[in-house]
C-alpha cells in the first residue's frame, strides 16, 4: 500500500519527525543540556564569589558568564523545558491526535535550537556577550561591546522566531483540536495556563524582535536609535526590553502554575479547588503582566507620578496570585495526600513562590527600590521566583509525566534524596542573598572586599550551590539508573490520575487516541472512574487514522536561518574569512528555497489502517 | 480508501457556490489592495511634491494611516467575517494591550510633538 509508513533509520526518524511526543522529548533533552551549561556557569560564578577578592575568574569572564547564564537560563533552558511538557501533554490532555500544524511544530524546535547554537558559538569568536541579559545600551552599543553581543542579538532573534511560531501553534491547537465535549471551561489548568502563556509570547516576543532589530541596525549598520550623541535615546531600549521582559517572567511562571495545578490535585485525591477562579486569575495576571514593565526602571528618573502608577499596578498582581495560592492550599486541605517526589516538589513550590512574591511586592515600593535596586536583594528575589517557582515546577512535572513519556518510573528514593538536597541547597544559596543585598552588596560584580560583613553569607551561598549541583547530579544518576532498573510501566494510569493523558496506553501510540474520546466533565478520566466504567467513551468508530509524514525541511530551514544570522554577525568581525553577505544571503536562499519546496510539493501524509489500530488496541487497551 | 486520498484531487472539492464566494472574496481583496496602494502613493506625493500645505501634511498622513489600518484589519485580518470569533478576540485583546502600552511609552519618554 502506497500510504504505508516506511521503515527508517532511528537517527533519520528523529531528525525528520513531526510527532509532538518526539518533539517534546527533543525539547526536554535540548533544554536540559542548556540548563546544565548555564548551571555550570552559575557554579563558577559562585565559586568566584566564595571568598573576597578571589581570582578564580577574571572580571571579563565573569561578565560573559553572567550574561550567558541569564540569557541561556531564560531563553534556552526554562522556555524549552516548559515547551517540552506542553508539546507532550497538551494534545493528550485535550484529546487530540497531534498539534494543529505538526510541520510548524518541528520547525519551531529546530529554529529555537539553531538560535541557541548561534548564541553559543560566541565563545569561539572572542568571547560571549558581556552586557548582562538585559543588554542595556550604551553598554551594548558598538563602542563598548564586541562581536559577542552580535551573537546575543542574532541568536535571540533566531531562537525567538522558533518560540513565536511554536506558541502560535499551541494557540491554534487548543482552539481547534479539542475532543468533543472538551469545552474551554473543561480544559485542564495546564492547558489553560499554556494557552495564556502562548498569548503572552505572541504579544511580548514581537516587541523583543523589534527591539533586537533596532539594536542590530545600530550595531551593524550604524543606525542611531539608542545613541544619545547622535540624537537617539538609551532609555528607549530599557522600555522596549522590559515591555517584553516583564511578560517573559509570566510566560515562564504561568505554565509552571499549570503543572502545580495538575500535580497537587492528582496527589491530594481531590479536584482542584476553585477551577473558574484559577482560570480568571491567570488571565488577570497575564493582562496586568503587560502593564507593569516600568517597575524595572524606578531609578531611571521617570518622575513620582509614573513611579507611583507602576508601583500600584505591580502590587495589584498580588491579588490574583494570592487567589491561586489559596486555591492550591484549599486543594490540599483535607485531601488524602501522597508525598512522592512529584508532590514534594509541587507542595514546596507554594511557600517558596510566596517568599519570592513577598520580596516582589517589597521591590515594587518605588521609594524603597532606590535602596534595593541592583543589589543582591534583587538576585535573591528573582531566583526565588525562577528556581523556587519555575524550576521546582519543572521537576514536579518531570517526575509526574516521566512514566508516560518514557515508560518507566524514576526511582523514588533517589528522587526524594534529590528533592531534599536541592531544596536545602536552594535556600542556603538564595536566602542569605536577601541579607547580602540589604547590606549593600551590588549585583553583577565579580568580586568584593573582605571584612565588610559580606564574607560569611557569600561563603554560605556558594556552599548552597554545591548542594544544588549535587542534587542535579543525583537526578542524572536517577535518570540513568531508572532507565535500566526502574519499575516498568505498561498500565495507562500509574498514578490513578484525573486527566486525559492518562487514558492513552503507555507507550503512547503515534496517533495518541485510537478513537477520539467523548469528554463529559472536567477531569474527564476521573469522571469516568466514578460515573462510568473507568474508560473513556469513544466519540467515533474505529477508522483509518490520517497522519502527517515526517520531513527534513524544518531542519534545513533552520540551518538556513542559522547561516543568515551568522552572516549578519560576521559583518562586525574584523577579518571574516568569507564575505558576510555571501553567508547571509546564502542562508536566506536556503531558508526561502526550502519554504518554496514545502509550498509546491504535495504531501498528503499516510493512513494507519484499521487492522493496525485494532491490533494496537488489543495490546494496550484504551 | 486510504490510497485514493493520498493522491492529489484532479477536480476541486469545492461546490460551485463556494467557488463563487471565493472569487468574490478575491475580487474584493484586490480592490482593497489597490486602494491601499493608492493611499500610500497619495501620502508620498503629499509630502514629496508639497501638494498639501506643510502644516497640514502630518495630520493628513496620519488620517490616511488610520484609514489604511482600518482597511487592513477589516479586509485582510478578517475582522468583517463571521466565524472568526477567536481571531477577532485576539485582535481586540492585542489592541487592548498595545494602545495603552504605546500611549504610556510615549508619555514616559516624552514624545509630545508628533
Ligand atoms: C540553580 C542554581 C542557580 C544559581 C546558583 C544561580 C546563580 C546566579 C548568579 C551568581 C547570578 C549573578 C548574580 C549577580 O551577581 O547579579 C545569577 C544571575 C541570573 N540568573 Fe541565576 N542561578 C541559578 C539558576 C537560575 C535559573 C534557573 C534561572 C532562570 C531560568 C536564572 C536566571 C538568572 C538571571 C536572569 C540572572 C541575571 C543575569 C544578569 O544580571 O544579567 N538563574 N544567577
Ligand atoms: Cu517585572
Amino acid at each position: 500500500m502506497a500510504a504505508q509508513k516506511q521503515e527508517k533509520s532511528v537517527i533519520w526518524d528523529w531528525l525528520t519527525t513531526v510527532d509532538h511526543k518526539k518533539l517534546g522529548i527533543m525539547y526536554l533533552i535540548a533544554g536540559t543540556l542548556f540548563f546544565v551549561k548555564a548551571g555550570v556557569m552559575a557554579l563558577f560564578m559562585r565559586i568566584q564569589l566564595m571568598y573576597p577578592e578571589m581570582n578564580f575568574l577574571s572580571g571579563q569572564t565573569f561578565n560573559e558568564f553572567i550574561t550567558m547564564h541569564g540569557t541561556i537560563m531564560l531563553f534556552l533552558a526554562a522556555t524549552p523545558l516548559l515547551f517540552a511538557f506542553m508539546n507532550y501533554v497538551i494534545p493528550l490532555q485535550i484529546g487530540a491526535r497531534d498539534v494543529a500544524f505538526p510541520f510548524v511544530n518541528a520547525l519551531g524546535f529546530w529554529i529555537f535550537f539553531a538560535g541557541g547554537l548561534l548564541l553559543s558559538l560566541s565563545w569561539f569568536f572572542g568571547g560571549g556577550p558581556d552586557a548582562g541579559w538585559t543588554a542595556y545600551v550604551p553598554l551594548s552599543s558598538r563602542d563598548y561591546a564586541g562581536v559577542g553581543l552580535d551573537f546575543y542579538v542574532l541568536g535571540l532573534q533566531v531562537s525567538g522566531i522558533g518560540t513565536l511560531i511554536s506558541a502560535i501553534n499551541f494557540l491554534v491547537t487548543i482552539i481547534n483540536m479539542r475532543a468533543p465535549g472538551m469545552t474551554m471551561m473543561r480544559l485542564p489548568l495546564f492547558v489553560w495556563t499554556s494557552f495564556i502563556s502562548s498569548t503572552l509570547i505572541l504579544f511580548a516576543f514581537t516587541p523583543l524582535a523589534a527591539g533586537l532589530a533596532l539594536l542590530m541596525l545600530d550595531r551593524i549598520f550604524g543606525a542611531q536609535f539608542f545613541i544619545p550623541s547622535m540624537g537617539g535615546n538609551t532609555v528607549l531600549w530599557q522600555h522596549i526590553f522590559w515591555i517584553f521582559g516583564h511578560p517573559e517572567v509570566y510566560i515562564l511562571v504561568l505554565p509552571a502554575f499549570g503543572i502545580i495545578s495538575e500535580v497537587i490535585p492528582a496527589f491530594s485525591r481531590k479536584r482542584l479547588f476553585g477551577y473558574t477562579a484559577m482560570v480568571f486569575a491567570t488571565m488577570i495576571i497575564a493582562f496586568l503582566g503587560f502593564m507593569v514593565w516600568a517597575h524595572h526602571m524606578f531609578t531611571v528618573g521617570m518622575g513620582p507620578v509614573a513611579n507611583s502608577i507602576f508601583a500600584i499596578a505591580t502590587m495589584t498582581i498580588a491579588v490574583p496570585t494570592g487567589i491561586k495560592i489559596f486555591n492550591w492550599l484549599f486543594t490540599m486541605w483535607g485531601g488524602k495526600i501522597t508525598f512522592n517526589t512529584a508532590m514534594l516538589f509541587a507542595s514546596s513550590f507554594v511557600p517558596t513562590f510566596v517568599l519570592g512574591g513577598v520580596t516582589g511586592v517589597m521591590l515594587a515600593m518605588a521609594p524603597v527600590d532606590y535602596l534595593y535596586h541592583d543589589t543582591y536583594f534583587v538576585v535573591a528575589h528573582f531566583h526565588y521566583i525562577i528556581v523556587g517557582g519555575i524550576v521546582l515546577a519543572l521537576f514536579a512535572g518531570l517526575f509526574y509525566w516521566y512514566p508516560k513519556m518514557f515508560g518507566h518510573m524514576l526511582n523514588e528514593t533517589l528522587g526524594k534524596l534529590f528533592f531534599w538536597i536541592f531544596y536545602i541547597g536552594f535556600h542556603l544559596t538564595f536566602f542569605v542573598q536577601h541579607l547580602l543585598g540589604l547590606m549593600g552588596m551590588p549585583r553583577r560584580v565579580y568580586t568584593y572586599l573582605g571584612d565588610q560583613g559580606l564574607d560569611t553569607f557569600n561563603f554560605i551561598s556558594t556552599i548552597g550551590t554545591f548542594f544544588m549541583s549535587a542534587g542535579v547530579i543525583l537526578l542524572v544518576i536517577n535518570v540513568i539508573y531508572s532507565a535500566f532498573k526502574g519499575e516498568r510501566v505498561t498500565v495507562a494510569d500509574p498514578w490513578d490520575a484525573r486527566t486525559l493523558e492518562w487514558a492513552v496506553p503507555t507507550p503512547v501510540p503515534e496517533y495518541n487516541f485510537a478513537q477520539t474520546p467523548q469528554v463529559r466533565s472536567l477531569d474527564p478520566l476521573f469522571y469516568e472512574k466514578i460515573h462510568g466504567d473507568g474508560t473513556m467513551k469513544p466519540a467515533e468508530p474505529i477508522q483509518p487514522i490520517h497522519m502527517p509524514n515526517g520531513s527534513i525541511l524544518p531542519l534545513i530551514i533552520s540551518i538556513g536561518l542559522f547561516f543568515a544570522g551568522l552572516g549578519f554577525i560576521m559583518m562586525n568581525m574584523d577579518n571574516p574569512i568569507i564575505n558576510p553577505w555571501i553567508v547571509a544571503i546564502g542562508g536566506l536562499v536556503i531558508t526561502f528555497g526550502s519554504m518554496f519546496v514545502r509550498s509546491v510539493k504535495e504531501d498528503h501524509g499516510y493512513y494507519v489502517p484499521v487492522e493496525q489500530v485494532k491490533a494496537d488496541l488489543k495490546k494496550g487497551g484504551n | 480508501m486510504a490510497d485514493n486520498l493520498s493522491q492529489p484531487f484532479d477536480k476541486s472539492a469545492m461546490t460551485e457556490e463556494e467557488k463563487r464566494q471565493v472569487n468574490k472574496e478575491i475580487r474584493k481583496q484586490i480592490v482593497v489592495f489597490a486602494l491601499m496602494i493608492f493611499l500610500t502613493i497619495i501620502s508620498f506625493l503629499a509630502v514629496g511634491a508639497d501638494i498639501v500645505p506643510r502644516s497640514f501634511a502630518i495630520p493628513f498622513i496620519l488620517l490616511l494611516a488610520v484609514v489604511q489600518f482600518a482597511l487592513q484589519l477589516i479586509f485582510f485580518m478578517h475582522l468583517k467575517d463571521k466565524d472568526h470569533g477567536w481571531a477577532t478576540a485576539f485582535m481586540i485583546s492585542g489592541i487592548f494591550i498595545t494602545v495603552p502600552t504605546i500611549a504610556a511609552l510615549m508619555l514616559l519618554i516624552g514624545v509630545v510633538k508628533y
